[in-house]
């Protein structure tokens, strides 16, 4: 087999899924005959016709909308936003309407939500969005957050056959950047499980997206010191793997939380808090989060570079920990 | 989407019908050779931003507005100093009369520590509210609410002062867009809104973005005042937002102007625009908006060609310094990332 990107897996999730089930249909800005902004819904328009891969109006509200009652009566949509940033606009029907139904009147809203997060690509503040903390915080939502092509599109699989509905952040720096050989059939991943993405006894690392790449790239850099960073890849943030991370930290006595968004508020900080709550008799040392700090995401490239979490960050934060 | 010419065609009456011909017009041949100016100018930073870009000088995307500058330039000339405008990133032409000079546009651009925004942000996203500009938002639509914003202020202010602001053909599906034209109508606020009827949004025409054939439809839902114009008639632009303009300052109240034109590159400088028909593009190409005017001034004896030539030599002179200037401007230092998230000032007890 040959190695396929991340990109092409999320693709390849989706032409599987609506070849196998014919409610299952897309929505989205220039995803017919142009394919999408970046390219992923490429020729499924001709694979699967008009009917299924539909182009809207600039209405991102209103198609979401529109997704969620169709979702009700028995459709399956995969709504896919130009940038994950245009979700904002559909926030109340999102947070409001489609996270509440099943509570509210037993109402199932089968629905999954997709599209490119994520910073490095000197998008600025408007295009570069990691908004999995407003997304977590909204009961009734799942929020999946692939790093590798078999788990983007083995968790995409799972979200479009799970009965809720589920926010999938694609992050775009991936897209392209990073290749693997997936497996044959259907290479399902189940929603709500981590995958230990390196295995080591000094310090957990939990992380997921494009965040989880800088976590081994650090973890091989300290390796030739005789440090080993244990790196988990929470995959799915919410419902999160808390038995995953916890026996981690367990092991390695010691947690600090790698995540690309703005620290005030963020899912990390959920992560940090349920390490401390439920295995603080486990720690050598403080919880620690590397986030961005709490500004917009700048555009110039040296601005970027001082805003993400990198290599360097990691490794000085990792050896203030192991120093503790 | 194979039937987007055919669809197309009949969208642009007024288009469809324009002759070489420009609107008659009473500005001095002062004021016409300082438009003409502009729409050069407007084309010229234009073309050197598409050479930086394939330079990979750069940072990003890149969006041009060739083919639809006399609409930045006749509608932000038809403003007085003390109004506000927001543009959209095919209105670099209106933020140029505004008064922002190429060199920060260019730095902009380039991510330099010296644009506008001292690299924080892209493209045309800057404003300075000195000089009447309001930085643009993507999320596109929200700048109608803004801008009415804007103009009640100037009406509780009790201030002349009119807000103006552009809106695609596509922006005009979003929510946005119609809440703010409602409310804009409904507080009788002094605002005029530019829409731009150029074909496509990014990939989708404009007939799979609404099932109306005007833009100027979706104003008559809100009480708003449209007119519809020939967006490649300079002229016929500047008219129409003077008029609307001073109706809005009169306590006249919002009106809308859609401006009929075509998006003559893809909708950033990655994209090639494959899927639109040639023909369409052939079509429009002749009624280029600056050729027009060009035309319009020799014919009417305003100027003679020559003239026009020493104006558009003098600018790239201009321009020359301003990319070497740009070129030469280092990036903002790391720390910048940082800063200026508050407005400092500290309320106390
Ligand atoms: C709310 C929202 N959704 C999606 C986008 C992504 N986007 C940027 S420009 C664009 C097309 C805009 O078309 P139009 O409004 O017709 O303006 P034009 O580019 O033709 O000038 C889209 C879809 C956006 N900026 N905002």
């Amino acid at each position: 087999m040959s190695e396929t990107t991340y990109l092409e897996a999320i693709r390849q999730a989706l032409a599987e899924e609506m070849a196998a089930d014919p409610t299952v249909f897309l929505l989205g800005e220039d995803i017919g005959r142009f394919g999408g902004a970046f390219k992923v819904t490429e020729g499924l328009l001709d694979r699967f016709g008009p009917e299924r891969v539909i182009d809207t109006p600039i209405s991102e509200s209103g198609f979401v909308g529109a997704a969620i009652g169709a979702s009700m009566m028995g459709m399956k949509p995969v709504v896919e936003f130009q940038f994950i940033d245009f979700m904002a606009n559909a926030f109340d029907m999102i947070v409001n309407a489609a996270g509440t139904s099943r509570y509210r009147w037993g109402q199932k809203v089968p629905l999954v939500l997709r599209g490119p997060s994520g910073g490095g690509v000197h998008g600025s503040a408007f295009h570069s969005g990691n908004p999995e903390g407003y997304y977590c915080h909204a009961p009734g939502l799942k929020v999946v957050a692939p790093s590798t092509p078999s788990d983007a599109r083995g968790l995409l699989k799972a979200a479009i056959r799970d009965p809720n509905p589920v926010i999938f952040l694609e992050h775009k720096f991936l897209y392209r950047r990073i290749k693997e050989e997936l497996v044959e059939g259907d290479g399902i991943v189940p929603l709500g499980r981590a995958r230990i993405a390196r295995a080591g006894r000094h310090l957990t690392v939990v992380t997921w997206a494009a965040m989880v790449h800088v976590a081994l790239d650090a973890a091989a850099a300290l390796a030739g010191e005789g440090i080993e960073l244990e790196i988990v890849d929470l995959r799915t943030l919410k419902p999160m793997d808390d038995e995953a991370v916890l026996a981690s930290v367990r092991r390695t006595n010691r947690a600090l939380v790698l995540s690309e968004e703005p620290q005030t508020g963020s899912f990390a900080a959920e992560v940090a808090a349920r390490i401390a709550e439920l295995a603080f008799g486990f720690l050598d040392a403080p919880v620690a989060r590397l986030c961005c700090p709490d500004t917009p995401v700048p555009y110039s490239p040296p601005l970027e570079a001082a805003y993400l979490p990198d290599v360097p960050k990691l490794i000085a934060k990792a050896r203030q920990l192991l120093a503790y | 989407m194979s039937q987007a010419g055919k669809g197309f065609g009949p969208l642009h009456p007024a288009a469809a019908a324009a002759r070489d011909l420009l609107s008659p017009s009473d500005l001095s041949r002062e004021r016409q050779l300082e438009l003409y100016r502009w729409l050069a100018l407007n084309r010229a930073v234009e073309d050197r931003l598409t050479n930086l870009y394939r330079q990979g000088k750069v940072v990003g995307g890149l969006y041009s507005s060739r083919g639809q500058e006399a609409i930045s330039i006749g509608t932000a000339c038809a403003l007085a100093p003390q109004d506000v405008l927001a543009p959209l990133i095919r209105n670099l032409g209106a933020l140029l009369v505004r008064g922002i000079r190429p060199r920060e546009i260019f730095m902009q651009y380039m991510a330099r520590g010296g644009s506008p925004t001292g690299g924080k942000d892209c493209n045309l996203h800057f404003g300075d509210l000195s000089r009447g500009v309001m930085a643009p938002i993507s999320m596109l639509g929200a700048l109608i609410p803004m801008m009415a914003g804007v103009a009640l202020a100037s009406r509780l202010q009790k201030v002349d002062r009119v807000a103006l602001t552009y809106i695609g053909d596509g922006g005009t599906s979003t929510g946005d867009f119609h809440e703010g034209m409602n409310l804009a109508a409904v507080l009788q606020v002094p605002l005029v809104v530019i829409a731009e009827h150029n074909g496509y949004a990014y990939s989708t025409p404009t007939d799979r973005q609404m099932r109306i054939r005007d833009l100027a439809q979706r104003a008559a839902a809100y009480g708003i005042p449209a007119s519809i114009v020939d967006g490649n008639d300079v002229l016929a632009v500047y008219e129409a937002t003077r008029r609307a303009v001073e109706r809005a300052r009169a306590g006249g109240g919002p009106a809308m102007i859609e401006v009929k034109t075509f998006r003559m590159k893809g909708h950033a400088e990655h994209d090639d625009a494959s899927y639109v028909p040639a023909a369409l593009k052939a079509e429009w190409e002749a009624k280029d908006p600056i050729r027009r005017f060009e035309r319009h001034l020799v014919d009417r004896g305003l100027a003679s060609r020559e003239e026009l030539a020493t104006i558009v030599a003098g600018l790239q002179r201009e321009l020359d310094e301003d990319v070497a200037f740009a070129l030469d401007s280092p990036l903002p230092p790391a720390e910048r990332a940082f800063d200026g998230v508050y407005e400092p000032g500290e309320v106390t007890a």
